[in-house]
């Protein structure tokens, strides 16, 4: 099939407000990109948050609730969690009915991945030595002192490597949102498929723009973990992983 | 998702086997078999009823063809095959020969007369736009400042895109991952109108809870015939399908069953789909032809 690929259908016109299907195609990269780097950061946030409540001592509610949102959370499949954030709450609770589907899409990839990295900074805190919190509170530190100085900045540097998969991950996972109405790289690939009948060369260039965009969230993760490594204790070995 | 992938992987597997011969008439006596490209849920026209069960307007057509060349190839039995085709998939399947007769809902046009052939028309879409009865909007001029739902895949999200650049209209578009979800875009408030072929929206809206909340305008953006889809530059075997469905034109089969899809109440759930022949639909049967959508007249 080799002469019979037809690259220049990204040179034509789509009728819509974009004058190539190119020019539209890196617009929908637009719209992947915003979807997964706001999602990624809601994620950081909340599953950092999540992640410590899970690791509080003597505060029992508080592991609770972690462990609720956590549970809640990786339980649903997340195309069904996009829909329930879309359908179903709307329904439910009609001011939500004003929000875009981008904001929901956000707020759905981003607990959904919270989730996934509240677990990832709980074990790198149960990964230190008990030791560790025991010498911050002898210092005199409260809670939140020795978690901020002592606990968090050993246990985000263990963790890196993981978090550059989460990273990676959503932006992957970021392609559900074609599902309500997002027009990002997937929503592309199949609306344009079927409107130039050329499937193989539009899924061929979407591919890449996934994979450059996973790949450039690697190497920028890679270049944090190097910076950051401790010597001595994560095994300096490997560059991303 | 897995679909797309799928078929990403089954088009990388076929593009091996491209040379093949176009007498499809004798691959079809040597081997005892053909293989009839089926659809999971093309509305009336193609439809899955689970199981490996397929059903609809096509689907009927194309058994009384097979009857047929059966009949003329003198063959006391002739085993048939079933290939679910996609919309991505259907085009590269009929060139490589994995399926000789696609009996889905492929709109005939020039672009794709390229690549394959059409049996003659016996069924012509129209796209048009279904709103909830108490609606002010009319007409398609009353589309702007609106939110309209088509679903994603779809050329009725291309034609609004063209008509939005042409007419001027300022409207916000939203899209379904299928059928079902444009329809409660719609249901739901979310849209203001749903764009689809005819069809599509009569079947969904006979399928909603209840239908009387919802119409189709007059209103016809697009007209588009869709055919049964076979090899390009096979004569032969055109001639033999053609000859088929002319026939069934003529014994009145095909207003039998046309009338048995989308007037009576029709499986899984025995709701009628509700749409008379359209005169684009009864001209085709009148005159038979294989004419590509380019060649109709559009609104």
């Amino acid at each position: 099939m080799g002469s019979s690929w037809d690259w220049e259908v990204f040179l034509r016109d789509p009728g819509g407000a974009d004058p190539t299907y190119w020019q539209w195609m890196l617009s929908c990269w637009g719209w992947t990109v915003s979807v997964s780097l706001l999602a990624l950061v809601l994620a950081l946030v909340v599953g950092t948050l999540v992640g410590i409540l899970r690791t509080l001592p003597d505060k029992p509610w508080a592991v609770r609730l972690g462990t609720f949102w956590v549970e809640g959370f990786r339980n649903i499949p997340l195309l069904v969690q996009i829909f329930i954030w879309y359908h179903v709450i709307p329904a439910l609770v009609p001011a939500m009915k004003s929000l875009s589907s981008f904001v929901l899409v956000v707020l759905a990839l981003g607990f959904f991945t919270s989730a996934r990295i509240a677990e990832q900074v709980r074990s790198g805190i149960q990964t230190l030595p008990r030791g560790q919190r025991y010498a911050g509170m002898a210092m005199g530190f409260t809670t939140f002192q020795y978690y901020r100085y002592v606990l968090l900045p050993m246990a985000f540097r263990i963790i890196i490597p993981p978090l550059t998969s989460e990273a990676m991950n959503i932006f992957k996972n970021s392609s559900v949102a074609f599902a309500v109405s997002v027009t990002e790289l997937t929503w592309f690939a199949i609306q344009v498929g079927e409107e130039t009948s050329r499937p193989i060369e539009i899924y061929m260039g979407v591919t890449a723009l996934y994979v450059i965009s996973a790949f450039a969230i690697n190497r920028i993760m890679a270049f944090i973990e190097k910076r950051t490594r401790i010597p001595g204790l994560v095994a300096a070995s490997g560059g991303g992983h | 998702m897995k679909k797309q992938l799928l078929t990403l992987a089954i088009l990388a597997a076929a593009t091996g086997a491209m040379a093949q011969s176009n007498d499809t008439l004798a691959k079809i006596k040597s081997s005892g078999s053909i293989t009839q490209g089926v659809r999971e849920s093309s509305g009336a026209l193609a439809y899955t009823l689970g199981n490996g069960v397929y059903t609809g307007f096509h689907y009927e057509v194309c058994a009384n063809i097979i009857k047929d060349l059966r009949r003329q190839l003198g063959l006391s039995s002739l085993e048939i095959k079933y290939q679910p085709v996609t919309s991505a998939n259907r085009i590269p399947l009929v060139k490589n020969g994995t399926v000789d007769l696609e009996c889905g809902s492929t709109t005939n046009d020039r672009s794709r007369q390229k690549e394959v052939a059409f049996a003659n028309t016996l069924y012509v879409e129209e796209v048009r736009i279904a709103v909830k009865a108490n609606s002010p909007i009319k007409s398609i001029a009353d589309l702007g400042g609106k939110t309209v739902a088509t679903t994603t895949g779809t050329t009725s999200v291309q034609l609004i895109r063209q008509n939005k650049r042409a007419s001027g209209l300022e409207f916000k578009e939203v899209t379904g991952k299928d059928h079902a979800d444009s329809f409660l875009l719609l249901e739901s408030g979310r849209a203001d109108a749903f764009v689809m072929d005819g069809q599509i929206l009569a079947g969904n809206i006979s399928k909603s809870k209840a239908p009387k909340d919802f119409k189709i305008l007059p209103d016809v953006l697009s007209v588009e015939p869709i055919a049964i889809m076979i090899r390009k530059d096979d004569p032969a075997f055109k001639k033999a399908v053609d000859d088929s469905i002319a026939a069934q034109v003529k014994s009145g089969e095909i207003a039998k069953l046309y009338d048995k899809w989308f007037m009576q109440p029709i499986p899984p759930t025995n709701t009628p789909v509700g749409l008379p022949a359209s005169a684009a639909t009864k001209a085709a049967w009148a005159s038979l032809n294989d004419k590509p959508k380019e060649d109709y007249p559009q609104q």
